[in-house]
């Protein structure tokens, strides 16, 4: 049983829309990001995703490219997060989702990173450009360390792959609730109720969604669906707007406070 | 690797060239792409598409295009016979229309009503707008704005053909940044939309596909030197970027032993990091933008800057098939500097009467060296890729600039 596992099966059990943050690591700092993810632990989100900074993120939306460039500028690495998380891994009570694309973690040897990813209590990983069909050795390998394989699903995702998909990932399903790159929107779109419907037939495993959610009305409409909503962009926005300023940590706490409200 | 219906080299049914190759990309756009590669597979299976693509090929872009012997570049190169294939003088004046009016096509037959398109030189961006002209589709293409400053003759002609051209100025505004925003787009819009992309990179079917509707130049070049040779060349040599002028002139020769084949990518000013584009010299393997294959990254994975004097040269990854083709000695990638590019740029034009892309005269440079290797009564067959038209601004630029220093 997993920590992610564990996560949900008290989501469930409380009969509550869980939530999961992302956040990209190294904007502003490694060791601010540090000092968030205890903060929005603290909050109570209920699985932290920790966005590894990549030189092209081809599927991201301006806010996360911009997040990237700064921690890219601040010299933000994999090697780097998987330290940070190693220093705050016994303060944060959730579990943690490394979310990266292939690249940097082929750099650093599949081997490698997954000894290291085990090693300071990663949870789980999301690769983004790593679809189902790609991730037979990624799988294995963080199958036998113990580590979730999360996939990412679409409204353009076939029922096929969708089982394909439940078969194969582990820990949740993280369903996109609706197409283009990730960015903060005014609604969630009708798209996300097609998706879940669709998943809920052909699997049990937990599901998330995510893509445009930046209000508790957002959360809220998602819980209706789907186990928890996941907010990024408008979360990576707050600590953009925040980032030199000494109450940050402040800002990003009560946002994510106010998301589950 | 399996072989297909036509009895030639296919990836295998995941897209893979050996280790290299693949479907690298985010979710949203896998059903698009599987659903692109059944269509793809499809119509080239259906006489009509063939058809109907060799009357644009051979009415509107003007193929086959001409194998010219250059005897006076021959004997200045020391003696061997070099015979170009002139792809320049293609309608749009280089080789990415054969691939442009293929996709263009298939977007029609899947009744796709946009295009979007990413390009470096700007030739591609051309060759897209000039399709979309044609047969009627909506066209945006990507271009970093770096090269829009570079190519800005050729930015002109795309608005001309009723293209939109978006400036992308993320990234190092350059080639792999007007991919991913091209990739962005395309996830947004994957009904209405097909993305053309031009070179034989990104995720299987495009390296495939762009091989295949490119192959017209190497099937025609062989054909040509025999009947002007009187035998197969001794070597083929060709610029890469991501490859498609390489791959489609190498392709018709993969299967003759005797003919070596030589890819020649951009030095830049040296192969240090940032300064250069030849990815076998300084790169590792790696995936970018949809494909696992050679790439210019850093100790941590990220993308490094590249520089060439030519846009379409100006590229962080190689196609997969010429990673798998390195990978198996079949072919073999030297280099060729941006001031050896310049001489070749000058010396085409004076002894044959030829401006070549820059692009192009990367393998033009390259010659000398193969003369030398090869030794007099070689036969060497270059693909002249593009026309230099749109290149002659910066050469004047950097011509007035190295007299400067010189006095």
């Amino acid at each position: 049983m997993s920590r992610i596992d564990d996560a949900f099966r008290r989501i469930r059990a409380e009969k509550r829309t869980g939530l999961i943050t992302y956040v990209t690591a190294g904007d502003p700092s490694l060791a601010m990001t540090a000092d968030i993810l205890k903060r929005i632990d603290a909050a109570g989100a209920d699985v932290l995703e920790v966005g590894v900074p990549f030189s092209d993120p081809l599927a991201d939306g301006p806010v996360i490219q911009r997040a990237t460039e700064r921690a890219l500028a601040g010299g933000a690495t994999l090697a780097g997060v998987l330290d940070m998380i190693a220093g705050v891994r016994s303060d944060i009570r959730a579990p943690i989702v490394i979310f990266s694309y292939a690249n940097p973690i082929l750099r650093m040897g599949l081997d490698a990173f997954v000894s290291r990813a085990r090693e300071v209590g990663v949870d789980g990983v999301l690769t983004l450009d790593v679809p189902p069909e790609e991730s037979g050795e990624w799988r294995r390998r963080f199958r036998s360390a113990g580590i979730d394989t999360i996939f990412l699903l679409s409204p353009t995702t076939t029922v096929e792959r969708i089982r394909r998909a439940g078969a194969l990932g582990s820990g949740f399903l993280y369903g996109i609730s609706r197409l283009g790159v990730t960015g903060a929107r005014e609604t969630v779109a009708d798209s996300a109720e097609a998706l879940a419907v669709r998943v809920r037939h052909e699997t049990s495993m937990p599901l998330a969604l995510g893509f445009g959610v930046s209000r508790p009305e957002h959360v809220r409409a998602i819980g209706q669906w789907a186990d928890a909503a996941v907010v990024g962009s408008a979360l990576v926005n707050v600590i953009a707007e925040h980032g030199g300023k000494p109450d940050l940590l402040d800002q990003v706490e009560r946002y994510v406070r106010w998301l589950q409200s | 690797m399996s072989t297909n219906w036509f009895g030639r080299r296919d990836p295998d049914a995941r897209g893979y060239f050996g280790e290299f190759g693949g479907r690298f990309v985010p979710e949203t756009l896998v059903a698009p792409i599987e659903a692109l590669e059944r269509e793809y597979l499809d119509a080239r299976r259906d006489p009509a598409f063939s058809t109907e693509l060799d009357r644009l090929l051979r009415h509107y872009v003007g193929r086959p295009t001409p194998l010219w012997e250059a005897a006076r570049l021959g004997t200045a190169c020391g003696g061997v016979r070099v015979f170009l294939k002139r792809e320049d003088l293609t309608h749009t004046g280089a080789h990415k229309i054969n691939n442009a009016l293929g996709q263009a096509l298939l977007a029609k037959r899947m009744g796709k009503t946009r295009i979007v398109a990413e390009t470096g030189a700007g030739q591609h961006g051309v060759a897209s707008a000039t399709a979309c002209a044609l047969l009627g589709l909506e066209c945006v293409v990507y271009m970093g704005t770096e090269d829009m400053r570079r190519q800005a003759l050729n930015v002109f002609r795309m608005r001309l053909l009723g293209a939109r051209v978006e400036g992308v100025d993320s990234g190092s505004r350059t080639l792999k940044d007007a991919i991913n925003e091209a990739m962005r787009d395309w996830v947004a819009r994957p009904d209405d939309t097909h993305y053309l992309l031009g070179s034989a990179l990104g995720p299987h079917p495009y390296p495939l596909m762009v091989r295949e509707f490119q192959s017209v130049i190497g099937r025609e070049a062989r054909q040509q030197c025999l009947e002007q040779a009187g035998r197969l060349p001794d070597a083929v040599i060709a610029c890469v970027g991501g490859g498609s002028n390489a791959i489609g002139i190498f392709d018709a020769f993969i299967d003759d032993p005797t003919v070596r084949l030589i890819g020649v990518e951009a030095g830049g000013e040296a192969i240090t990091p940032g300064r250069h584009a030849a990815r076998f010299a300084g790169g590792a393997a790696g995936i970018l933008q949809g494909t696992r294959t050679w790439v210019l990254q850093d100790a941590h994975g990220n993308i490094e800057p590249t520089h060439s004097i030519s846009a379409g040269l100006d590229y962080a990854a190689v196609g997969p098939e010429h990673a798998y083709l390195e990978s198996t000695a079949r072919a073999e990638y030297h280099y060729a500097t941006d001031a050896d590019a310049l001489a070749g740029f000058q010396e085409l034009a004076r002894l044959e009467g030829i401006i070549p892309a820059l692009e192009s005269a990367h393998a033009i440079a390259y010659l000398r060296r193969a003369a030398r290797d090869f030794g007099p009564d070689a036969v060497l067959l270059v693909n002249l890729s593009g026309r230099g038209d749109k290149d002659v601004q910066t050469v004047e630029g950097l011509l007035k600039e190295a007299d400067r220093v010189a006095n």
